[in-house]
């Protein structure tokens, strides 16, 4: 079996498995980390996007062979209990969700913004979050939130 | 036999209290300082277990921090039915708050006798009884000796509204942060030891049967542990998800299946509706004290398609056998009424299935969480004693769940020869908006269907009109015209399969009223607002349709393609009050640009929670009123995915602002169906606004516009 090397949440891991899988089944069926969400496979809805070097992408159609050597961030590396990101905490404080499956790999894709963007308006975060679907109907609030952990981020 | 009637005014037990009478069975305290509640309720992502938590603490002064909250299980819950129809403040929450306050009146007796005080000298907070002096005790202190091993009594006095300090406060509700930090909380999170996974084999045709299986191909891939044949039921059991995978696609090839069944036209649902048998049913006849002249008569016919719940995870379930007992993980909205679908299917009595809640993704309705229950249920069975997760596809789940029923609706309006309404014909035309599990001699879950021997395939009902209707949701109109007729026809076949999503048919009825209504007072030249007014006599329903105008600043300049909206409705006529105003505007596709919002729902609980319900049920209708339609040809359907089933976006969200009218004396009822309705409506009348068309067939789309203006 191949191995492929990569940086999880800034940890070197080499996994041994058929390039050709898709990252979301090895972070979640390998590595049992499930913080990405399945919701299509198909790379149209976003649950499961992390971060690979400065941009968000889904995992469920990302093989493993192409993350080779890079970094990977999954809502596991975003933030801890003790001390959560402030997207994070932005999405507490604004109650930014009902359901909240789609929440991690929103929080991605508004992590990934903020690394290129530290002050996007509302029309760059909606931009940013096009390609992830919410079904609750939480945008708005998400939206909110994403611009008050920008100011935050901008304080600090 | 003979007894007599209870007295008229004779205090009776909330429902659920009624039907679940131990107090032990909702609340236990335990000496360490900590408040164990659970409710019959399960948290959909509409933030109940907050505000039960909420009304608990309230009731009992304690810190919400204290309130632990137990999910739902056959095991140990009372059972509440299902989560749906807005009703679980209602039910839940009317009960908790009884039972908490027959409860704090129970530790306030026992504390003034261990005390030996009166019990009005005692005071509790943060569950503290304080007496004279430094007389003092606590829940915690008295656990140990106070039984709630008793059933609740009628009478109990919960505290007025004003005493309140919880209820009715916005609180953070208790389940984000693990969603936030990614943490594993929902049903797909879990791994049981020893976990197994199964995947389940559908036909791409309609109600296909499974003719031939060669399972070699499967049986080849590493991992297999079993193939679970029974009919057409069929699917995989392996060590791992990815194993599970590669084993049902070589399934897939090695399967044979039968021609399906004829699905409608798509393009043409009202006809297909309109000549299928039906049961018909009169829903409310209003008679006219004096009939005016009729000078004109109008009909008008509105249809909304097939709506998919589209949730963003696939359902999942997981399933373990020991010997005839079965244990089911599941993200049902009824775990009672799972168990008494599974108990049929599988011949046993209930009390050897045991079904446990654990939350899943945002759920509208019966989606397809009971079904992929029965799926691991049955994989299971060849586990060995393992549990086995199941899980659906995305394109299983946008064509083998449940659908919202299509409907074809028509109004026929009397008018006088000053143009103002003397009669009102409402006739519905749809599937049964209601196939649930559990309710029925018969099972309601899909793999039931599939058996070598199968049990028939449900044809959906309508919940009667007491308990909100079904098609016939919100027919009756809440204005007061003199006289009308409302007429509900149930179709009696069923090609593809409907049962309960978010507002059953309240959204088509209401789209359809409010949007005659518009026009009619269009004709008169007079403004949509006063019309409505001067219609209605229930001020609560009047101070909705205020509040909205006065917010919007009704009626707003007139622009070049942008058009102002406005619609209304009570949900079940009985529940939240609800108006709506939409700014659209009309490009290339229409987009909503602002959508603001007037809702009573008698004591909001969590006024957040609220506003975040009735935001997500305004977004949500939105997306059904612009996007939505499950697409098929006359074989499958064919929108099986979200590029076939594309729903709103980020880019495309309109604008919300939500006013809460809140009535802290008024029983609360549920918010999370009140806005759809209303607004689908205030985009259509806004529609109108914009370009002078009136587009009757749902989504809003540019085809169905320039259909719509060929008409006109």
């Amino acid at each position: 079996m191949p191995s492929v090397r990569f940086r999880l949440n800034g940890v070197e891991l080499e996994i041994d498995a058929d390039p050709d899988r898709s990252l979301l089944d090895i972070l979640r069926g390998h590595l049992g980390m499930t913080g990405p969400h399945f919701g299509c496979g198909a790379g149209e809805c976003g649950a499961c996007n992390v971060i690979v070097g400065d941009r968000a992408i889904s995992a469920c159609d990302t093989p493993l062979w192409s993350v080779a050597d890079k970094d990977v961030t999954t809502i596991e590396g975003l933030g801890t209990s003790e001390q959560p990101h402030p997207l994070q905490r932005a999405f507490i404080a604004e109650q930014a969700l009902q359901c909240g499956y789609c929440v991690s790999g929103i929080l991605m894709s508004a992590a990934a913004l903020l690394r290129r963007n530290p002050s996007p308006i509302s029309r760059e975060v909606k931009e940013a979050l096009d390609r992830n679907l919410c079904r609750c109907g939480s945008h708005n609030r998400m939206v909110r939130a994403v611009l008050r952990a920008a100011e935050e981020m901008a304080a600090e | 036999m003979n007894q007599p009637a209870p007295a008229p005014s004779a205090p009776t037990l909330p429902v659920s209290l009624a039907a679940n009478p131990k107090l032990s069975s909702w609340l236990k305290f335990s000496s360490s300082g900590e408040v164990t509640v659970s409710p019959g309720k399960v948290e959909i992502g509409q933030g109940i277990v907050t505000a039960l938590a909420q009304i608990a603490a309230d009731e009992l002064d304690i810190d919400l921090a204290r309130v632990q909250m137990i999910r739902a299980s056959t095991a140990v819950s009372p059972n509440e039915g299902v989560t749906s129809g807005s009703l679980s403040i209602q039910q839940s929450g009317r009960a908790l708050r009884h039972a908490c306050a027959e409860i704090r009146q129970i530790f306030l007796r026992q504390a003034a006798e261990r005390l030996g005080v009166g019990i009005d000298t005692l005071h509790i907070e943060d569950g503290i009884i304080s007496g004279p002096g430094n007389l003092r005790t606590s829940y915690w202190e008295l656990a140990d000796e106070v039984s709630l091993d008793r059933d609740a009594t009628p009478g109990v006095t919960p505290k007025i509204a004003t005493s309140r300090t919880l209820a009715g406060h916005s609180v953070q509700r208790i389940d984000i942060p693990d969603k936030v930090l990614g943490r594993p909380r929902f049903i797909h999170d879990r791994a049981l030891a020893g976990m197994l996974h199964g995947r389940v084999l559908r036909p791409e045709h309609a109600r296909a049967q499974l003719r031939e299986l060669n399972e070699d191909g499967a049986r080849a891939v590493a991992g297999l542990v079993a193939i679970v044949r029974d009919g057409s039921f069929a699917g995989v059991v392996s060590e791992t998800e990815h194993g599970a995978e590669v084993a049902l696609n070589a399934l897939r090839k090695g399967a044979t299946w039968s021609d399906g069944e004829l699905l409608p036209d798509e393009n043409d649902l009202a006809s297909f509706l309109k000549a299928q048998p039906s049961e018909s049913t009169v829903i409310g006849k209003k008679t006219a004290a004096s009939s005016g002249t009729v000078a004109r008569t109008i009909r008008r016919q509105y249809t909304r398609p097939y709506l998919a719940h589209a949730s963003i995870a696939p359902s999942c379930a997981m399933a373990q056998w020991d010997g005839d007992r079965v244990h089911v993980w599941t993200h049902s909205q009824g775990v009672y009424l799972l168990r008494a679908d599974l108990a049929l299917v599988l011949n046993l009595p209930v009390e050897n299935i045991t079904v446990e809640h654990l939350e899943g993704a945002g759920c509208y309705g019966h989606n397809a969480a009971d079904d992929v229950a029965l799926d691991a249920v049955l994989l299971a069975k060849s586990a060995g004693g393992r549990p086995v997760r199941a899980q659906w596809s995305r394109q299983g789940e946008m064509s083998d769940a449940p659908f919202g029923a299509a409907m074809a609706i028509e109004i026929e309006v009397d008018l006088d020869a000053r143009g103002e309404i003397i009669d009102w014909r409402h006739s519905i035309w749809s599937n049964g908006h209601a196939a649930r599990p559990g309710r029925a001699a018969q099972p309601a879950l899909l793999a039931a269907f599939e058996l070598e021997n199968p049990f028939p395939r449900m044809v959906s009902t309508n919940p009667p009109q007491a308990n909100g209707g079904g098609g016939d949701r919100n027919s009756v109109p809440l204005y007061d015209f003199p006289s009308w007729h409302i007429e509900s026809h149930r179709l009696t076949t069923m090609p593809i399969r409907t049962s309960a999503l978010r507002t059953l048919g309240g959204q088509g009825n209401v789209f359809a009223i409010e949007s005659i209504l518009d026009e009619i007072a269009a004709e008169r030249g007079e403004d949509p607002v006063a019309f409505r007014l001067r219609h209605l006599r229930d001020e609560r329903a009047k101070d909705v349709i205020r509040a909205v105008a006065a917010r919007a600043g009704w009626k707003p300049e007139k622009l070049p393609g942008i058009g102002h909206g406005i619609g209304f409705g009570r949900y079940k006529n009985t529940g939240a009050y609800c108006a709506a105003i939409a700014e659209i505007e009309s490009a290339e596709e229409i987009s909503v640009r602002k959508l603001t919002l007037a809702v009573d729902v008698g004591e909001a609980i969590n006024p957040d929670g609220v506003i975040n319900q009735i935001e997500g049920g305004a977004i949500q209708a939105t997306s059904w009123a612009l996007k939505e339609r499950v697409r098929f040809d006359r074989e499958r359907i064919t929108s099986t995915s979200w590029t076939e089933y594309p729903i709103l976006r980020f880019s495309e969200v309109p604008d919300v602002k939500v006013e809460i009218i809140q009535r802290p004396d008024m029983d609360p009822v549920g918010a999370g169906e009140a806005a759809h309705g209303p607004v689908t409506a205030a985009i259509a009348n806004a529609v109108f606004d914009a370009l002078g068309v009136r587009v009757r067939d749902l989504p809003i789309t540019r085809d169905r516009i320039i259909a719509a203006m060929d008409l006109s």
